[in-house]
């Protein structure tokens, strides 16, 4: 099964033989693709049905919330940390991002850019909250509750001292330039350190 | 109604080696009586230990031979289920001071012949746990692929991972918690002393008699029962509804379904259990708190079970061992950095899930187990 694109980025930058955390792990798709490469893979998600389909599949999930139950988890308990698609749903970005970086030197963060071209026309020209194909949902039932762009996620890791190690920003599935981003991007990667 | 119970025969084994108990006495001797399914491994590799729960025993994949009813987990161990006897040696003790053929209170004294009664040892979990490490070092088992358990059966599993690290690769607790809270403390009081208010009982010394405190167990059977239920699955399964009647008699017979249901369980149980084996127990499920010897810390109880992989499962109308029991174990071995599944599953049934119907709960236990070595 073809791992998301994005996914697919982030298991083939994570290196072999390192601990790994997955936060928002769905039904383990990245953590099968992690294991296939040697990392000692966990996740932690919050829907029970995801994690119950994760622990059949024999990986080590834990049933939580990313906005509380990062707390549990020690100092550097994992080389690194992974928030995909995640980030924009929960209550406090910016928390969940320093906790990321408290459990790990390092993590994977990606969302979708809410500043890409399609968004943008569609709400100067209609003057509604745009609906697409990585934000599908209408404002009114829409788990993401936090709309980031990929000038805000910089202007945010700048803010905080973080360290961007890499990004990958991806239109379509396909790559796109960092210079053209803020426009083209649907999607984006970092991967980030302690400052 | 004892009597008749004491006299079925169970497979078991006498260990003469002196069994040392956390009251600081000790057993000169033990008898573990046992069920066994599947074959073990030539490496030995491959045993599985099902700890069942306060009222269970060993026939979790048999008959029983009192009531003649399968086994009390016969849905989730056998050939091709997911504690699968096809892969997995598969082996059930009936639980130390329990009235199944391991020694308990109705086993007799050595010197006098007669049975223990309230001279038996006070027992814990801890002690449950030691006596099935006896059985496991007797069947030159060293170490188990995954000790699994339900409610009580989850107590012995978390002992296991605290007391023998080494010895398991996996632990599955399910609808458990590490410590008896108040509250449950205070449920297994209602009982003992229904027990020891029933005149029968006759300060533990019934077994000789045609006397036995049927009344009293039955009662504690009653109680202990509704916390087994959920609110939603008592009102789903009885409401108000009468019971063989069109009006209430105003009266005190068992005018209610509710009512009618919960005599026949308490009446049914007495056929199956001993009431001095039920005050034991209960002792040893009240005593239970992993934390206590490690300063109040729970991580410190698994500190050295870095390297079992556990899965934890709560359910959602569990109000006897709630989710955030499960989930103070997950974030004492999140801490630890052990390997840690947990999952809140949603089911109708209250604590009693376990034993259920829980299809999510299926597949969550072979998942555990395939991966578990």
């Amino acid at each position: 099964m073809a791992l998301r694109p994005d996914l697919a980025i982030i298991a083939g930058a994570v290196p072999a033989a390192t601990r790994v955390l997955d936060v928002g792990c769905g039904d383990g798709d990245l953590i099968a693709a992690l294991r296939d490469k040697g990392v000692d893979a966990r996740g932690l998600e919050i829907d029970a049905a995801n994690v119950t389909a994760a622990i059949a599949r024999g990986q080590s999930v834990v049933h939580g919330d990313a906005n509380h139950d990062l707390a549990d988890y020690p100092d550097d308990a994992f080389d690194y940390a992974i928030l995909s698609q995640t980030l924009q749903t929960t209550e406090r970005p910016d928390r969940v991002i320093a906790e990321l970086l408290r459990i790990a030197p390092r993590a994977f963060v990606s969302f979708p850019n809410f500043a890409h071209w399609r968004v943008r026309l569609a709400l100067l020209w209609n003057g509604r909250m745009p609906v697409t194909r990585l934000l599908p949902v209408a404002w009114y039932e829409t788990p993401n509750i936090h709309h980031v762009t990929v000038a805000d996620f910089r202007d945010l890791v700048r803010a905080r001292g973080i360290g961007v190690e890499a990004a990958w920003y991806l239109s379509g599935d396909k790559p796109t330039s960092a210079a053209a981003a803020t426009w083209r991007a649907e999607h984006a990667i970092f991967l980030i350190s302690r400052g | 109604m004892a009597s008749l119970l004491h006299q079925i025969r169970h497979q078991s084994v006498t260990i003469d080696r002196p069994l040392p108990l956390d009251s600081g006495q000790a057993l000169p001797s033990v008898t573990i009586a046992y069920q066994s399914y599947g074959t073990l491994d030539a490496d030995r590799s491959n045993a599985v230990l099902v700890c069942h729960a306060l009222t269970g025993d060993q026939y979790v994949a048999s008959d029983h031979p009192a009531t003649g009813k399968p086994g009390w987990w016969a849905r989730m161990v056998g050939p091709g289920k997911p504690v699968d006897t096809d892969r997995y040696f598969v082996l059930c003790a009936n639980v130390l001071g329990s009235c199944m053929g391991t020694s308990g209170p109705a086993t007799p004294d050595a010197a006098t012949g007669a049975p223990l009664g309230m001279a038996f040892p006070v027992i814990t979990i801890a002690d449950m746990v030691r006596a099935q490490a006896m059985l496991l070092d007797h069947l030159g088992i060293a170490r188990l692929h995954a000790v699994i358990g339900g409610s009580m059966g989850g107590m012995q599993t978390l002992g296991w991972a605290a007391a023998y690290p080494e010895r398991l690769a996996s632990a599955v607790v399910i609808a458990s918690a590490a410590r008896h809270s108040a509250q449950n403390i205070a449920f297994h009081e209602v009982g003992r002393q229904a027990i020891m208010a029933d005149p029968d009982w006759q300060d533990g010394q019934y077994y000789g008699s045609d006397r036995a405190p049927t009344k009293g167990l039955s009662v504690a059977r009653m109680a202990a029962h509704i916390t087994y239920l959920s609110e939603a699955g008592l009102t789903e399964k009885f409401g108000r509804r009468l019971q063989a009647r069109d009006a209430k008699s105003f009266g005190f017979d068992a005018d209610f379904q509710v009512e009618s249901y919960l005599r026949h369980q308490g009446l049914a149980f007495t056929d199956r259990f001993d009431a001095n084996a039920y005050l034991y127990i209960t002792r040893a499920m009240d005593y239970f708190d992993l934390a206590e010897p490690h300063d109040g810390r729970l991580a410190g109880a698994f500190a050295k079970a870095r390297d079992v992989r556990f899965t934890l499962v709560s359910f959602d109308t569990d109000w006897l061992y709630p989710t955030s029991e499960s989930r103070r174990v997950v974030q004492a071995l999140q801490s630890v950095g052990a390997a840690a599944s947990f999952v809140e599953l949603s089911a109708p049934f209250g604590h009693d899930s376990f034993l259920l119907d829980v299809p999510a709960l299926d597949r969550l236990v072979a998942g555990a187990l395939r991966n578990g070595g």
